[in-house]
């Protein structure tokens, strides 16, 4: 049986909108609809037309307040993964030189991934805590006499728990566009005369771009989209964006909750298409 | 005399990744200063790890490397003045024409306005001046190897290395890049060492051929001394042009000996200063290009040696024909006849000649 082209074509799309349709198409267009829909105050919607729940947003403090603490969060973890990351990935890359040694150590930076995120997340407790690792160690060893409180819920205990699961996204979009910088060209590099710090600046940060991009796109995306970290690592002491609509929700406020969300997906969506712009992306998915 | 300062020397050098099997066992070689040196041999024969020792991006295991009479082991690149020009090129994928030209001044710190007047002028030389603002995947094969050759030149090195610096390229453009490598060479007037294994690009190029197996030099010197007067079956064969025939010494009478083999009838061979006995197992080389195909019952000039055989098969080549013969033993057996000698009385497959070649001409090999 011979199908025409574009049949064909929408074959082959075709288990893709299947799955998107249902699970992201539509709860999209819910929570637009939702989102100018009106509330009466005990969970149901009456359906109009209305963008007050938009000038709520817009018009209150909190929600820059609200930004404001994600975005630092955002920003801090954002730079720490980054460092992390190109670093972890530079070293497999270019200095371990057996390369099943080298598939052993990216396996051993997926390690952390092989319990929940709440259990990696809640075994920093032991560690960070007042009585913790750390504070046990310091007063033992003489350097401080109280107990450091920063070190657990605090601003400091959200960005160590956000490092430490966001990392693997930053080292391995990096780490494979490493990879395939070609050896001879460092090579070529060093033949010139370039010292190490000139081919980490002008060799390998360049080219490893698009992998950069990659990793802050998801790091940027999970942070500003997360709650429960800054919730349970804060101990309740910082808000995050998501965090506020979902106490919205807990109140039964569902327009009000939408609107937040699609103002969200907004500055999301504008801030991955402003981070492709500085790279082809393309190019690393495909070659 | 003073050494001068692009002179090369390899002594006693060798290189071993595992410590038990060498790639490079004891090369010594002398380049002397704005010689154009081919190392030559086939894939895994140590003739690509000798010019990275040079370059010095890799150590060597024993010996020494001196360039202009400094021993430059332990040396980084830069210090010991060579470029390098990689296999494929290596160019910075990110970068435009110009930059990666100009990346050498740029990373030795000098200003941008001077760089870029350095490295203009060297655009003009390798003639790519409208293509300066490209990024090298624009360019085709031929306009890289250019960008290559000018990136490495860019800091006047006294020694250029190219690592098979024609092999991605088709043939036609092959032999056009060849002219402009040796134009290049005459310009810049550096010792230039070039690794390939095609013999073609090597006696087309090179005021000394190296030729090399297995880590070693077989032979090496002017082109037409290495092609002509091959040292051994080897480099016979590796250089290509002569028919290689192994026997044993029948008799030794004076200057000449006399080759015994199976399907030969005796062949006199010019001794020139060896030392044989009877008996010897030899091998001897009769140039393709030498060999006359007779008629049977043509008379033969005084002096010949000759065999009979029979025309297996014919390929034209244009400027000549490539006639292969009946094999002696194992031998290949061919030869080369000028295009209008064959046609003046053209054979055919299956007819029954008589091979002759002035007796002074073959040579015995080592």
């Amino acid at each position: 049986m011979r199908l025409s082209k574009p049949v064909v074509s929408w074959l082959y799309v075709a288990p893709l909108v299947l799955v998107l349709i249902p699970f992201f198409v539509v709860p999209i267009v819910v929570v637009l609809i939702a989102s100018v829909f009106d509330t009466d105050g005990f969970g149901g919607l009456i359906p109009t037309f209305t963008l007050s729940n938009y000038l709520n947003v817009f018009t209150s403090t909190l929600t820059f307040n609200l930004y404001y603490e994600t975005i630092k969060f955002t920003v801090l973890t954002w730079i720490f993964t980054l460092l992390l990351g190109f670093f972890i990935a530079y070293y497999l890359v270019f200095h371990v030189k057996n390369q099943l040694l080298a598939i052993g150590l990216f396996l051993l930076c997926t390690v952390p991934f092989w319990t929940s995120n709440i259990i990696r997340m809640i075994s920093w407790i032991p560690l960070l805590g007042k009585e913790g690792l750390i504070n046990t160690a310091l007063i033992k060893i003489g350097l401080i006499h109280e107990p450091l409180g920063f070190l657990l819920y605090s601003s400091f205990a959200v960005v160590v728990a956000y490092v430490h699961q966001l990392t693997i996204f930053m080292i391995v979009p990096i780490f494979n566009s490493m990879v395939r910088i070609d050896k001879r060209v460092i090579e070529a590099a060093v033949d010139a005369g370039a010292s190490r710090f000139d081919i980490l600046r002008l060799i390998v940060i360049p080219l490893s771009k698009s992998g950069i991009a990659l990793g802050t796109i998801f790091v940027v995306a999970i942070v500003m989209g997360d709650f429960f970290v800054t919730k349970v690592m804060s101990g309740g002491g910082s808000a995050s964006v998501v965090g506020a609509f979902y106490e919205d929700i807990g109140v039964l406020q569902y327009p009000g909750a939408a609107a937040s969300a699609v103002v969200l997906t907004v500055i999301l969506m504008t801030s991955v298409a402003l981070i492709l712009r500085t790279v082809d992306i393309r190019k690393e998915i495909t070659s | 005399m003073a050494i001068q300062r692009g002179a090369i020397e390899l002594a006693g050098l060798t290189k071993s990744y595992d410590g038990v099997t060498p790639v490079v066992q004891g090369v010594n070689l002398k380049i002397p200063d704005g010689a154009y040196c081919c190392f030559l041999g086939p894939s895994g024969c140590g003739k690509t790890t000798i010019l990275r020792m040079i370059a010095g991006h890799e150590d060597p295991t024993d010996g020494e490397i001196l360039i202009g009479g400094e021993n430059v082991v332990g040396l980084p690149p830069v210090e010991r003045g060579t470029a390098m020009m990689f296999q494929s090129y290596a160019l910075f994928p990110h970068l435009s024409v110009r930059d990666n030209i100009a990346f050498a001044l740029r990373v030795r710190g000098q200003d941008k306005a001077e760089r870029y007047r350095l490295t203009d002028a060297m655009i003009e030389k390798v003639r790519l001046t409208e293509l300066r603002d490209r990024l090298p995947g624009q360019l085709s094969g031929g306009q890289q190897q250019r960008v290559a050759l000018a990136r490495a030149a860019i800091t006047e090195p006294r020694v250029l290395l190219l690592d098979e610096p024609l092999s991605a390229l088709d043939e036609q453009l092959r032999i056009q890049m060849r002219s402009e490598l040796r134009r290049m060479q005459r310009e810049l007037g550096i010792t230039f060492i070039h690794v390939t294994h095609s013999q073609l690009e090597a006696i087309a190029l090179a005021d000394i051929v190296v030729v090399m197996e297995k880590g070693q030099i077989k032979q090496s010197g002017a082109a037409r001394d290495v092609y002509a007067a091959p040292k051994d079956r080897y480099v016979a064969e590796f250089l290509g042009g002569q028919n290689v025939f192994s026997g044993r010494v029948g008799t030794v009478n004076g200057d000449r000996i006399v080759l015994q083999a199976s399907e030969m009838k005796q062949v006199a061979i010019p001794l020139c200063g060896a030392r044989v006995k009877q008996g010897d197992a030899i091998d001897v080389a009769v140039r393709r290009d030498d060999i006359n195909l007779l008629r049977p019952g043509a008379t033969l000039a005084g002096d010949t040696s000759s065999l009979a055989s029979r025309v297996m098969g014919i390929e034209y080549q244009g400027n000549f024909v490539k006639v292969m013969l009946d094999p002696v033993g194992s031998d290949e057996f061919v030869a080369y006849v000028p295009e209008r000698t064959f046609f003046h009385d053209p054979l055919d497959i299956g007819d029954v000649v008589m091979a002759a070649w002035p007796a002074d001409h073959a040579r015995l090999l080592a």
